[in-house]
């Protein structure tokens, strides 16, 4: 028990648009069964990480819902187990968390009460698969003081959305640049971190000093000279999800037989919250091929290329082309959805349609359920 | 000051031995169900959705997944502080120990247990049902009659009534007879052997009759408190109730959760049944796969056909692979092309390419007619079936087998090989 893991989960991304008007990005759905934090606890628990804080701020309800026990990832409860933090007003503070270096400064008492050497700072908005002590054995190896997990992008993926770094051949990271307008390098930062406690506490302690906020810019830009950071690349399958499109692609990644032997087949496994649904259940005219489909959903329609999330209700007659249905969602008879995103708990009137003309398109109806 | 107005007592430790290979190495109430469950899944999640929630459940017979599947009870959330899920083995003790030798000595072997709790009430339980209750609606019922012992029944057709244990009570519901499996029947009510007893009662009959060798329920304990005129009572119960005790009703009753609006609805929010065990992911059914008519489990991959049929999770159909009217377990493997009908295959059966299951004529099984019928073909867990071999009707197959053991690749309806013993 070297290290505490941090999930800076507080976000919401404007580039998801419609999608986290309901919630944040670390609780988006992925992968027909999984919300996006999956990944980042089910690492945290495979690399035997015990105490776990999520700090969350933007719409959390549904994800306090899915972090609702620490029994879903096997934390424990007695040595740490996982907790979430929201912002709580006090006698020194009445802020919203400002900013992620803000949100490690409101619950320092917490970093300060801990007696890991090592802090793991991640993101909840990533699918990946990493032990997080390989990196933090590389962290010590290296005599780093910051360690960043690194990822090159391949030639189509567009790294300005990220923040991009440029390293010497000893992998000591010079460069950081945060969203860059025009990107000189193709490698980019995964949003996480490997820090000392003790030196994370003084540099957030400096950095609430200074009336500074973000950590990234404030943190790691502003030290980059000052301290010695170091990238650790990640070479596995990696994919932020934080744009409409990104999210599409990576969900309909999984339609790849090596991407779901990956995560769902090669040890170690991801976890995530039970959700007690029957099997599915294909009717007589349901016509289904290479898709992805959730328990509790019941299928009369005909699906291809799709990704079909918990419990949706696909009426007769229908069809469905590349497109992502969310949980909970009821198709009435005669729908055709192709390159769309359907919100989850949508209902879909009879005979719609709904087509990604440029694009997917995400698709909120606000119909009322009516009884089955 | 530990209180409970009622406990459950759960009878998880018979064979089960009518499901032939199904329950060679685990207990009836361990058996998988509907592609998700196992039967115990049902009595328990009556028992937490009726809010009782101190339920022990008593075990012997193979016991190591039904004792996996429970663990401390979390998936139906009955890891308490106090009360909970207790998984009661028959133990040692100081003089004459015993194993479980009747149903009844089951439960006087746990007064102890049952005492920890200062029930008024016993609900005994059976694991090898598929049904939904209110426990609690039967309670009430119970204590408005000032009973001493509620029996549940449930109205069967006249000439099913013969196969049943036949309760006979008056227009008040009290039981003024009992008829077993009787050539006349004088009521449609059977006894579905789900009882509820006032804990004095139950305590004074199980002592009363503790040298009682294999001491039943049904045989002993309510003819005992009946000759004493004791008050007995029948709930009737008209809900969806479904014994499993044979390969051909285990069969029909998977067969039942295929239909467009089920009997027997798992898709309903209300009452909802829950599980151990869980496997996560989702199922993938690829570029040429047929499905019909069928519901499929978490992590599935099917490439090939599948009708009319129940799959449990993790298994993998093959492309060119035919399923019909059938039943996989958990994490069973059909090799291309190889087609399966009217099959039950237990978990972890692993089907090479070019097999069929479940083909051939009538003939009836010549060692067991009585469990291998219904023109099943039957495959027990963990067992292996070659590449381009044929099996036909009443048959059933446990063990790795390999081509040797088809004469002409072909085993005949009606026969049997079980190959026993470990192998590396």
């Amino acid at each position: 028990m070297k290290a505490i893991g941090l999930i800076l989960a507080g976000g919401n991304s404007s580039r998801m648009k419609e999608l986290t008007y309901r919630r944040a990005v670390a609780a988006m759905p992925v992968a027909g069964h999984y919300r996006a934090i999956d990944f980042a606890l089910s690492n945290m628990t495979n690399s035997h990480i015990h105490k776990v804080a999520v700090l969350t701020q933007y719409s959390s309800r549904s994800l306090n819902e899915h972090l609702n026990s620490s029994k879903w990832w096997d934390f424990g409860r007695k040595q740490g187990g996982l907790s979430v933090f929201t912002p709580t007003i006090t006698r020194d503070n009445g802020y919203w968390y400002r900013g992620t270096a803000d949100a490690i400064y409101q619950n320092l008492d917490y970093l300060r009460r801990s007696h890991e050497p090592y802090v793991i700072l991640a993101g909840g908005d990533a699918v990946y698969k990493l032990n997080y002590n390989d990196v933090l054995d590389y962290h010590i190896q290296k005599q780093a003081d910051i360690t960043v997990v690194c990822k090159t992008l391949k030639p189509d993926e567009d790294p300005t959305r990220f923040g991009t770094v440029k390293m010497d051949e000893n992998m000591r990271i010079w460069e950081l640049e945060e969203k860059p307008v025009v990107a000189t390098s193709n490698t980019v930062s995964a949003g996480i971190y490997v820090v000392r406690r003790r030196m994370l506490i003084e540099m957030i302690e400096k950095c609430a000093e200074e009336g500074r906020y973000d950590f990234v810019t404030d943190i790691l830009i502003r030290y980059r000279n000052l301290k010695k950071i170091y990238g650790y690349k990640i070479h596995d399958y990696w994919s932020n999800i934080s744009t409409v499109e990104a999210y599409y692609q990576t969900n309909m990644d999984f339609l790849k037989e090596e991407v779901r032997n990956y995560f769902f087949k090669e040890h170690p496994d991801v976890y995530s919250k039970v959700s007690d649904l029957p099997p599915a259940k294909y009717n007589q005219g349901a016509y289904v091929r290479n898709c992805l489909i959730g328990s509790g959903s019941i299928i009369n329609g005909s699906l291809e290329n799709s990704v079909l999330f918990k419990k949706v209700y696909v009426g007769e007659r229908c069809v469905i082309r590349n497109s992502i249905i969310l949980n909970d969602v009821y198709l009435g008879d005669n729908v055709y959805i192709e390159n769309c995103i359907v919100e989850s708990r949508n209902t879909i009137q009879s005979n719609m349609r709904y087509v990604g003309e440029n694009g997917v398109k995400v698709v909120m109806e606000k119909n009322e359920r009516y009884a089955l | 000051m530990v209180k409970k107005e009622i406990i459950a007592m759960l009878l998880a430790g018979g064979q089960g031995s009518r499901l032939g290979v199904l329950t060679d190495k685990v207990a009836k109430p361990a058996v998988a169900f509907g592609g998700k469950y196992r039967i115990i899944d049902f009595p328990l999640s009556n028992c937490i959705n009726s809010d009782i929630d101190t339920v022990g459940v008593l075990t012997q017979y193979q016991p190591l997944r039904l004792h996996t599947h429970i663990g401390i009870g979390i998936p139906w959330d009955l890891d308490k502080n106090i009360g909970g899920v207790t998984i009661l083995p028959p133990y040692e003790k100081i003089g004459d120990s015993e194993w479980y030798t009747g149903t009844a000595n089951a439960i006087y072997q746990n007064l102890d247990y049952m005492e920890l709790f200062d029930p008024d009430y016993v609900l005994i339980l059976s694991g090898d049902h598929i049904y939904k209750m209110d426990y609690l609606s039967m309670l009430n019922f119970h204590k408005a009659n000032k009973a001493d012992i509620t029996i549940a029944t449930m109205p069967v057709p006249e000439d099913e009534a013969k196969r049943f244990g036949i309760v006979v009570a008056d227009d008040d519901g009290r039981i003024t007879e009992f008829q077993e499996k009787p050539k006349v029947p004088k009521s449609n009510l059977a006894s579905m052997g789900i009882y509820i007893f006032s804990f004095k009662v139950l305590k004074e009959s199980l002592l009363a009759l503790s040298k009682e060798p294999g001491c039943d329920f049904g045989k002993h304990i309510i003819p005992y408190c009946h000759g004493k005129g004791q008050r007995l009572f029948a709930y009737q119960f008209n809900g969806y109730w479904k014994d499993v005790g044979t390969l051909r009703s285990y069969w029909e009753a998977n067969m039942e959760l295929i239909d467009l609006v089920p009997d027997f609805n798992l898709y309903e929010e209300f009452w909802k049944i829950y599980t151990g065990g869980i496997f996560i992911p989702p199922q993938f059914i690829g570029d040429s796969a047929i499905i019909e008519k069928s519901i499929i489990g978490n992590g599935c991959n099917i490439y090939g056909e599948v009708h009319n049929s129940v799959i449990g999770a993790g298994v993998i159909v093959g492309k060119g692979a035919v399923i019909c009217d059938s039943i996989l377990m958990n994490d069973v493997e059909i090799g291309q092309g190889s087609k399966v009908f009217r099959s039950i295959l237990a978990e972890n059966v692993k089907v090479g390419s070019g097999t069929i299951l479940g083909q051939g004529t009538e003939d009836l099984n010549k060692e067991k007619p009585d469990i291998y019928n219904f023109g099943l073909c039957t495959i027990g867990e963990k067992s292996v079936i070659p590449d381009g071999v044929i099996i036909g009707k009443n048959t059933v197959v446990c063990g790795i087998t390999d081509v040797e053991d088809y004469p002409d690749k072909v085993l005949q309806s009606g026969e049997t090989l079980i190959k026993a013993g470990d192998k590396l």
